[in-house]
């Protein structure tokens, strides 16, 4: 469980987390949205321990995690950006993640489905984005953590590649870990999520269940019920 | 954190310009030896050309790769591991990567032609020592502007700066401020102006070696002067050692507290 309590962060007088208070204890797939510039990516660099908060505390499994890091051996996170140093093989690179997490053991079976078995030996340099993004994904999978934070993960790929990345996070789902995804694809949100979190201004505007927003928003799809709620902020 | 400075080493050994930079200093080194056929003048030589060239590649690199990690540094602080071991992983991986192109560029040559069993053995080794340390010191001072200003453009200017102010710019504020300061005792000012510049530091120690004191500056007879050879060359490794564990000292306090 992860529990965020009055949670603020300011880049200069910018104010991006604006006092938070969060739980995530359900197991299953929470879509975490807000428009470009709403807190999402620094809410999980925070999550992450990559962002310092000026106030508030987060605690993972009752523990703060203020100036800790073993906590994130139960967390995989896949960057919004599959930026890799140019000179390393994808090899190489698996091989330092499994150096870092000792428990790494779905290597293989997530390279295989995603068909990187003859591109691992390249440099990351020669990759293209597509298979950049594969690796990220499976970096961040590998090691079978209960947590998962997967900041844009379609980003790049195919429509078979989105189909199988679909399938993953699904059959991951149903194995029981707490799945937090960020995505501007509301068609990918809307069949993957069971919640979501919908963030705006550094608030949170919603944090429910997926049939409940669209209840509440008297709406048949995601899109057009995160587009009411965007367009009630605009009239207050 | 071996495993994080291992493939950081990595990264920078096969990147094109390791390359370029190991084959400048082989062709230089080659070049100064062919022409002079003399090991002492080579060395010389080759002092003048790594006490300005190391710390400016040292910065650039430094610079250059920590941006470049920028997104897989990211990705590495959300791993189990301690922000203080990443750093100092990437960072050891970098700055190993420059020392073994000056130790290929200029070492292999100079043992080629025999310098291991010459007089110059000692100024040699003198030499390869302080061209690794000031590539460690400049690339350290490299992270840490790089860690200061998240803007590229803003990071390298200030490191081109910083190198053109330590390598070429110091000496005249020093010898203005002398001047206009003559009729005053300055030989504390001057030891003092030469601990905290590193290029000074090694230069001095390099001219002390080589007993050609013409070459040793104002700054550096001094140096003699006042505290002797040995008193001196003890007080610049001193100077030397702290101008490397400040900048780590540095580094620490700012990784812990920096945003990604």
């Amino acid at each position: 469980m992860i529990k965020i309590n009055n949670l603020h962060k300011s880049y200069k007088k910018n104010k991006v987390l604006k006092g938070l208070n969060l739980t995530f204890d359900h197991k299953g797939i929470l879509a975490l949205l807000g428009p470009n510039g709403s807190g999402k990516t620094t809410l999980l660099k925070c999550i992450l321990g990559l962002i310092i908060p000026d106030e508030g505390q987060i605690l993972f499994q009752g523990k703060n995690i203020k100036s800790e890091f073993k906590y994130r051996t139960e967390i995989g996170y896949l960057p919004q950006i599959a930026q890799f140093p140019e000179n390393l093989t994808g090899n190489e690179l698996i091989d330092l993640m499994r150096n870092i997490k000792p428990r790494t053991n779905r290597a293989e079976e997530l390279i295989k489905l995603f068909n990187l078995e003859n591109e691992l030996d390249k440099k990351m340099g020669n990759l293209s984005g597509g298979n950049k993004q594969k690796i990220n994904i499976v970096i961040a999978m590998m090691s079978d953590d209960p947590f998962l934070i997967l900041d844009e993960p379609s980003t790049g790929l195919d429509p078979l590649s989105i189909r199988k990345l679909k399938a993953l996070l699904t059959e991951e789902k149903n194995r029981g870990k707490m799945i937090i995804v960020t995505t501007h694809i509301m068609d990918l949100a809307e069949d993957l999520a069971d919640k979501v979190l919908f963030m705006l201004d550094g608030k949170i505007r919603y944090n429910g269940g997926m049939m409940e927003l669209l209840d509440q928003e008297e709406e048949d799809s995601l899109e057009n019920a995160i587009a009411n709620l965007l367009e009630n902020k605009k009239k207050v | 954190m071996k495993y994080i400075l291992k493939y950081s080493f990595y990264e920078m050994v096969r990147s094109k310009w390791a390359y370029i930079y190991t084959g400048f200093y082989l062709c230089v080194t080659f070049a100064l030896y062919l022409l002079s056929n003399d090991l002492d003048k080579t060395l010389i030589s080759l002092s003048n050309i790594t006490l300005a060239l190391t710390p400016l590649i040292g910065i650039l690199f430094g610079t250059s790769y920590y941006y470049s990690s920028k997104e897989f540094l990211q990705l590495l602080l959300s791993q189990p591991i301690s922000r203080w071991h990443l750093f100092l992983g990437m960072y050891g991986g970098m700055a190993i990567t420059l020392c073994v192109s000056i130790l290929i560029g200029i070492g292999l040559p100079l043992i080629s032609f025999g310098i291991l069993s010459s007089a110059s053995v000692n100024l040699f080794l003198l030499l390869m020592t302080m061209a690794c340390t000031l590539s460690v010191i400049f690339s350290l001072i490299a992270f840490l502007i790089a860690m200061q200003f998240d803007d590229k453009v803003k990071g390298l200017s200030i490191s081109i700066f910083i190198w053109l102010f330590f390598a070429i710019l110091y000496d005249g504020f020093t010898l203005l401020l002398l001047f206009l300061f003559k009729d005053y005792p300055l030989d504390k000012f001057t030891i003092g102006a030469v601990i905290t510049n590193p290029i000074d530091l090694a230069r001095i120690l390099i001219t002390m070696n080589l007993d050609v004191s013409a070459m040793m500056g104002y700054t550096g007879a001094v140096m003699s002067k006042f505290l002797g050879k040995g008193i001196g060359m003890v007080v610049i490794t001193i100077s030397l050692i702290l101008w490397t564990l400040i900048p780590l000292g540095l580094l620490k306090q700012m990784g812990i507290k920096k945003d990604f």
